[in-house]
């Protein structure tokens, strides 16, 4: 039924995860990572399970952005590969 | 964090929008029976409003809208309250966790189960917050204390 919006989400989840995979700064793969939790989210909101859902919006995109950022703050900023 | 620059605006708009968000996490725990959501969901989010002020005002500043020495004793609070609910509820002859058993006077079976689910709710709702506060403290502070 929903087909059409679930091909369009996993098209940006693909595109998302290639981004955080292959940035030099690590905060955009942070930032992207962050989308990623984003669009993981409106998937299962898709599928039903809106409490998962809910779950991962609030955990993955919020908490999660929050410790990356601070963790890249304590290290560095540049991949070494 | 200790910020190189600090930006009037970032601040300005945290302290805009944080009261929102921690609304919003109040409502997801006290709808939590009805809809989706309920304690986890509504502490993270709760966490997260402390953690917007922390993240653009420093941890000087923030020590004003919650304070760092809190967040252990108020974790330990939210275990003890589900645990104290579960174990009144043994004690009085029930199952663990079984809210019909709970000693409170004049309430029908049914609202005895929807006051014990929001209790319940709440303690975990206060530990998620205060954890996830104690996590982001400890990290920026970079070293390891018990």
């Amino acid at each position: 039924m929903y087909w059409e919006l679930e091909l369009i989400l996993f098209i940006f989840l693909l595109i998302t995860a290639y981004i955080a995979l292959e940035a030099e700064d690590l905060l955009i793969s942070a930032v992207m990572l962050t989308v990623f939790s984003f669009i993981t989210a409106l998937l299962f909101t898709t599928m039903g399970a809106v409490d998962v859902g809910f779950t991962e919006a609030v955990v993955g995109a919020g908490v999660t952005g929050i410790l990356l950022v601070v963790a890249i703050y304590q290290t560095t900023y540049k991949t070494e590969d | 964090m200790t910020n190189k620059s600090s930006s009037p605006i970032v601040l300005y708009g945290t302290r805009f929008l944080s009261p929102y968000i921690m609304l919003f996490g109040f409502y997801v725990i006290f709808h939590g029976h009805y809809s989706p959501g309920g304690g986890f969901q509504g502490g993270t989010l709760l966490a997260v409003s402390l953690l917007l002020i922390r993240i653009a005002s420093g941890t000087d500043l923030a020590q004003l809208q919650f304070k760092e020495y809190l967040t252990t004793p108020l974790a330990a609070l939210g275990v003890v309250i589900y645990f104290g609910t579960g174990l009144t509820a043994l004690i009085m002859g029930g199952y663990f966790l079984d809210y019909e058993e709970l000693p409170i006077p004049g309430l029908e079976p049914a609202y005895l189960r929807y006051w014990g689910i929001l209790i319940i709710e709440l303690g975990i709702g206060l530990t998620v917050m205060t954890v996830l506060t104690l996590i982001y403290d400890n990290m920026v502070k970079g070293e390891d204390y018990a």
